[in-house]
């Protein structure tokens, strides 16, 4: 339908000039939503109960929702059967302001249980499938966002990155993904995770919509003491060049198990950088290969505090309620959580006990600093900074869940902007066979700049965009029906 | 066997009078209907974060000032992280090793720190016999959880129980002046922990420590202290070792049990509150909090004894009462010529025990007797004007009325007989009327003279002065 | 290099009971990510300050104005054992 290939700059102008009726298109995309194949959501509007989630005047597309997000009276799970039927009393504040500013909510979106995972496997409520190929992952965390909008069942969606899960499934599916800066996008309502490295952030098809759906979203809320907003409300992209501009390549973040159909779109993207009068130069970021580790020290440790109120007292799971006190919280908590997050529980308890504190989470965060201080250093140099966003494009489905290391190596291009707090942004910037062979899957191109410099990195992005004309879309889309490519 | 002394150290935790919780909105109160005063941040929802009241920091500073205690430029919260049903994010946010505030003193007490922390909420035991061990279920009321707390840690510097109580008075009368806390240990707005070990005397080293808790009253401190030094004492004498750890008062008994629990002690995994920034009270904060103090207790007692002359207990007791202690100041100053330490026995002796008589409450400030009044009157008696006797019927007069103490005496015909010679006449005829009785008293039998003195007051109603009359018939008899 | 002893510790702390097959299979999956994230200690980090927050903001605080608390109802509308008006719990067990 040709509603819903308006992107939401376009869909909002229309709707503005009275050229769109809102009900309609809404309604258009609920539809599409309903052809859900890809398990991408666990709750859609159309089913009801969103009572307090209303707009009177819809002025914006529908917007995709991951299920981190508390949504008054409307059921939010993390995808963990530990919050299967829970509806928190109360919504979260980036939810809130899209309802003010007239955007609907489409749906709950699937994702890895409490944000741990890079391939929507860890849900229990199953797995998310790739729109391009149903046998592969779509990444993760947000896994069921950034599949909803390249399969065409939403418009666009938010997501929660805290060590790549927005930048990396949108690299994975071949949609724009955004990590703001740290304290950009309120965190009052979004499950935490990870609570220093947790932030919002849009999943588009576009930059200039991840740009509109960022401006509606950012701003300091007195409910989250950890929020200061960005210094100015961002400009929908128009740069056509990028002249003047330098972009850093850390030499240390160079790999050899770099996927070749990978590196080749990465060294192509280069290139276009240069002839679109970019200026490329070589950074040293030496500690930040080191990111991986620290962060799988950090973002457990808060993890295993955060998750620690899901006890089967106030609300959610409870199991073994017979026993006594003890038997309660052991056997809800056993029961209520998948393997990966117990994993990641363990390993956070572990770097924070008694004895261990200082030579794990108290080394990880001087780590951290180090990142940070290499990041700062380098864009005295350079305006911004790119690598890959994975080393690999889309894996099948259970080919990386034996080994958690190796699932964990996802990351590794992602992590480092997460530690330093600084935003960053994938776009598809082609596409390319994976080492095992098999049809032609989408790369991500990660473009970062330093803290609270988005508007750089969404005009740099923009031009790249433009230049790089990334218009593939997955053969057997939803919304067309499904025929083969 | 060196003779062992105690080594006492308080923990105490103060609830703050502030209108709402430490990190949230919801309003605090007392005794009202379970689970009314509670919101998805101190539920514990997924997803909410904390944001600290500003009341609350403010409050704390204050006792900061009142401790004498230095102010960190920059401290941070940290998680305390242990699963308990009352402590619903499995966290308590609290202050670990960069607290607000350290090094402060209060009295002969060193003050090792004091921090800001909140309250875990409300467990009630349902099934049999109301105690928390054996099979069951708990109840738990959120209202009470989130409550803003100073948590205040003394160097072990006490000696003994009664020391301990004393000053734990001593500091929630402190405390009460700021007008930050209720401070009231029966409610539960103040808990005082002991921890309490023994040493052979002049060891600089620290014996191993137990950790007393469920005192809430000053006297169940005492008694729970007591008991707790016997036991260890014992152990130490017969040749054994104290063991660490924590014991629960109970005030049926007035025994100590310890609190076995299923783990070893707690790992709390501490580490710094990622949902919460820095705290780095500005000069005007501080400056503000320092200026805010009245003049506390300790000062008062420590400038009434030293300046004024009061003897400790008497200043003590009017350090605890300020409106009081105004008033006795006023009367000091009005009454020439009398130690102030004499208008301080009458205020907190004679005049307290009239007002309760009277069944006059308020104290003395807010009594019909004026300061300048009850001044007259101690000057009066001093100067002998009036007997002492005579003085406490004038006070209660006053109590009943107010008014003028002279004028009071004048009605009443109170006034001494000043004329020696009247007096002499008096005595004189009793001493012939008692002839027997002042043989007796001439050949060596003291007691024989209360017949003449009785006769002596008689005839004057009562309003000679006793002594004086004493010294007159003993002049008259030759002695 | 982490002990069995030492998961089922720290699985008490969590409040996870694990599985025997959990407990064997963790214990070598923990090993394995640690012997990585061990990697941080190569690092000579002396005199560099850890990062306990990420942006440098002081003193956020919020005034001391009652905002509104969620009705009783509200409150107890999650929980999985309401009584009373309370939140029911099974009592701790004491050890003998």
């Amino acid at each position: 339908m040709e509603l819903l290939q308006l992107s939401a700059v376009a869909a909002r102008e229309a709707i503005a000039a009275g050229d769109l009726d809102p009900g309609e298109y809404a309604a258009a995309w609920q539809e599409a939503a309903a052809r859900d194949d890809l398990n991408a959501y666990l709750w859609r509007a159309a089913e009801g109960g969103g009572e307090a989630l209303a707009v009177e005047r819809p002025a914006l597309p529908p917007v995709a929702v991951k299920d981190i997000f508390c949504t008054e009276g409307v059921s939010t799970t993390a995808a963990s059967r530990i919050l299967a039927g829970y509806r928190p009393p109360y919504t979260a504040t980036a939810v809130r302001r899209l309802l003010d500013a007239g955007a609907p909510i489409l749906g709950k979106t699937n994702m890895d249980e409490f944000a741990m995972g890079s391939s929507n496997e860890n849900s229990a409520f199953g797995p998310v499938l790739n729109p391009w190929d149903r046998e592969r992952v779509p990444g993760g965390s947000s896994g069921g966002s950034a599949a909803a909008v390249a399969g065409g069942l939403a418009p666009w969606a938010i997501g929660t990155d805290t060590g790549g899960s927005i930048r990396q499934p949108a690299a994975l599916c071949g949609i724009v993904g955004l990590k703001p800066t740290y304290g950009a996008i309120s965190r009052y309502g979004m499950i935490a995770f990870a609570s220093s490295l947790d932030q919002c952030g849009p999943l588009t098809r576009d930059v200039r919509d991840a740009a509109l759906l960022l401006g509606l979203l950012q701003g300091r809320d007195p409910m989250d003491s950890t929020s200061v907003g960005l210094p100015e409300a961002p400009r929908l992209p128009e740069r056509e060049d990028l002249r003047g501009l330098r972009f850093g390549v850390p030499a240390e973040l160079a790999r050899d198990d770099l996927e070749a159909g990978v590196r080749e779109v990465f060294e192509a993207t280069l290139g276009r950088i240069e002839a679109l009068g970019g200026e490329l130069a070589e950074v040293s970021l030496p500690s930040a290969e080191l990111g991986i580790s620290a962060y799988y020290v950090i973002a457990p440790a808060e993890a295993s505090s955060n998750l620690a109120r899901y006890d089967g007292v106030r609300y959610g799971l409870r199991e073994g309620g017979d026993g006594d006190l003890l038997q309660m919280y052991e056997t809800t908590r056993a029961q209520g959580f998948g393997a990966e997050v117990k994993r990641r529980i363990m390993l956070g308890t572990y770097a924070l006990s008694s004895g261990y504190y200082d030579a794990y989470y108290g080394q990880a965060q001087r780590v951290r600093t180090r990142i940070a201080a290499d990041f700062e250093a380098a864009f005295g140099d350079v305006d911004l900074i790119v690598t890959p966003t994975s080393p690999s494009v889309a894996f099948r489905l259970g080919e990386k869940t034996d080994d958690p290391l190796e699932m964990y190596l996802n990351d590794f291009f992602t992590v480092p902007m997460s530690l330093a707090g600084i935003p960053a942004v994938s776009i598809p910037a082609g596409l390319a066979r994976p080492a095992g062979g098999g049809p032609e899957l989408p790369v991500g191109f990660q473009i970062a700049g330093p803290a609270f410099a988005e508007q750089r990195l969404l005009d740099a992005a923009h031009a790249l965009e433009r230049a790089i004309g990334f218009d593939a879309r997955p053969a057997a889309a939803a919304a067309e029906g499904g025929s083969d490519g | 066997m060196a003779e062992l002394e105690p080594v006492i150290g308080l923990e105490i935790h103060v609830q703050l009078a502030t209108r709402t919780k430490m990190f949230c909105g919801c309003e605090l109160s007392f005794g009202d209907e379970p689970n009314v005063h509670t919101c998805p941040v101190c539920l514990a929802h997924p997803g909410v974060l904390p944001v600290p009241n500003e009341q609350a920091i403010r409050y704390a500073l204050q006792i900061a000032a009142a401790l004498k205690c230095e102010v960190a430029p920059r401290s941070i919260f940290h998680r305390k992280n242990y699963f308990y049903p009352d402590n619903p994010k499995a966290y308590q946010i609290s202050q670990y090793d960069i607290p607000l505030a350290r090094n402060g003193r209060l009295g002969d007490v060193r003050i090792h720190r004091a921090h800001l922390e909140e309250d875990a909420a409300k467990m009630v035991h349902v099934g049999e016999s109301g105690r928390i061990h054996g099979s069951g279920a708990s109840l738990v009321d959120f209202n009470r959880g989130g409550t803003p707390l100073v948590e205040i840690v003394t160097e072990p510097d006490l000696r003994g129980a009664a020391e301990a109580a004393s000053w734990a008075r001593l500091l929630r009368e402190t405390v009460r002046q700021l007008g930050v806390s209720d401070v009231n240990m029966e409610e539960g707005s103040l808990r005082v922990d002991a921890n309490v070990s023994v040493r052979p005397v002049g060891s600089a080293e620290l014996g191993v420590k137990t950790e007393l808790k469920n005192m809430n009253s000053f006297r169940f401190l005492q008694r729970g202290i007591e008991a707790e030094l016997e036991r260890q004492r014992a152990i130490v004498e017969a040749g054994g070792q104290v063991e660490q750890e924590t014991l629960h008062f109970d005030p049926a008994t007035g025994t100590l049990t310890p609190l076995r629990s299923k783990e070893e002690a707690h790992d709390y995994r501490y580490f710094p509150e990622p949902d919460l920034v820095p705290l780095a009270p500005s000069e005007e904060m501080l400056r503000e909090a320092r200026e805010s103090l009245p003049e506390l207790p300790a000062e008062r007692i420590e400038r009434y004894e030293s300046q004024l002359g009061l003897a400790r207990d008497v200043a003590t007791v009017l350090a605890f009462d300020p409106p009081t202690a105004e008033y006795f100041e006023r009367a000091a100053e009005a009454a020439k010529g009398v130690e102030p330490r004499v208008v301080a026995n009458w205020v907190t002796g004679e005049l307290a025990a009239a007002l309760r008589a009277a069944e006059v409450e308020g104290g003395a400030a807010a009594s019909k007797v004026a300061p300048e009044a009850l001044a007259r009157l101690v000057a009066m008696v001093g100067e002998k004007t009036i007997t002492h006797r005579s003085g406490k019927e004038v006070l209660a007069a006053l109590v009943a009325e107010g008014g003028d103490p002279e004028a009071i005496v004048e009605r009443e015909g109170l006034a001494m007989s000043g004329d020696d010679g009247e007096l002499e006449a008096i005595v004189a005829a009793a001493i012939e009327a008692n002839a027997d009785a002042a043989e007796k008293v001439k050949a060596g039998n003291e007691k024989a003279i209360g017949a003449i003195v009785g006769a002596v007051m008689r005839e004057t109603k009562g309003r000679a002065d006793g002594g004086e009359v004493n010294r007159l018939i003993r002049a008259k008899l030759g002695l | 290099m982490i002990e069995r002893e030492q998961v089922l510790h720290v699985a008490r702390l969590a409040r996870l009971r694990l599985t025997e097959e959990e407990v064997e299979r963790m214990t070598g999956e923990l090993s394995g990510i640690l012997e990585h994230v061990d990697r941080i200690g190569e690092l000579d980090l002396e005199g560099v300050e850890p990062t306990s927050h990420v942006v440098k903001l002081e003193n956020v605080l919020r005034p001391d104005e009652p905002r509104p608390s969620l009705s009783r109802e509200a409150a107890l509308a999650e929980a999985p054992d309401p009584a009373d008006g309370a939140f029911r719990v099974p009592s701790p067990q004491a050890e003998a």
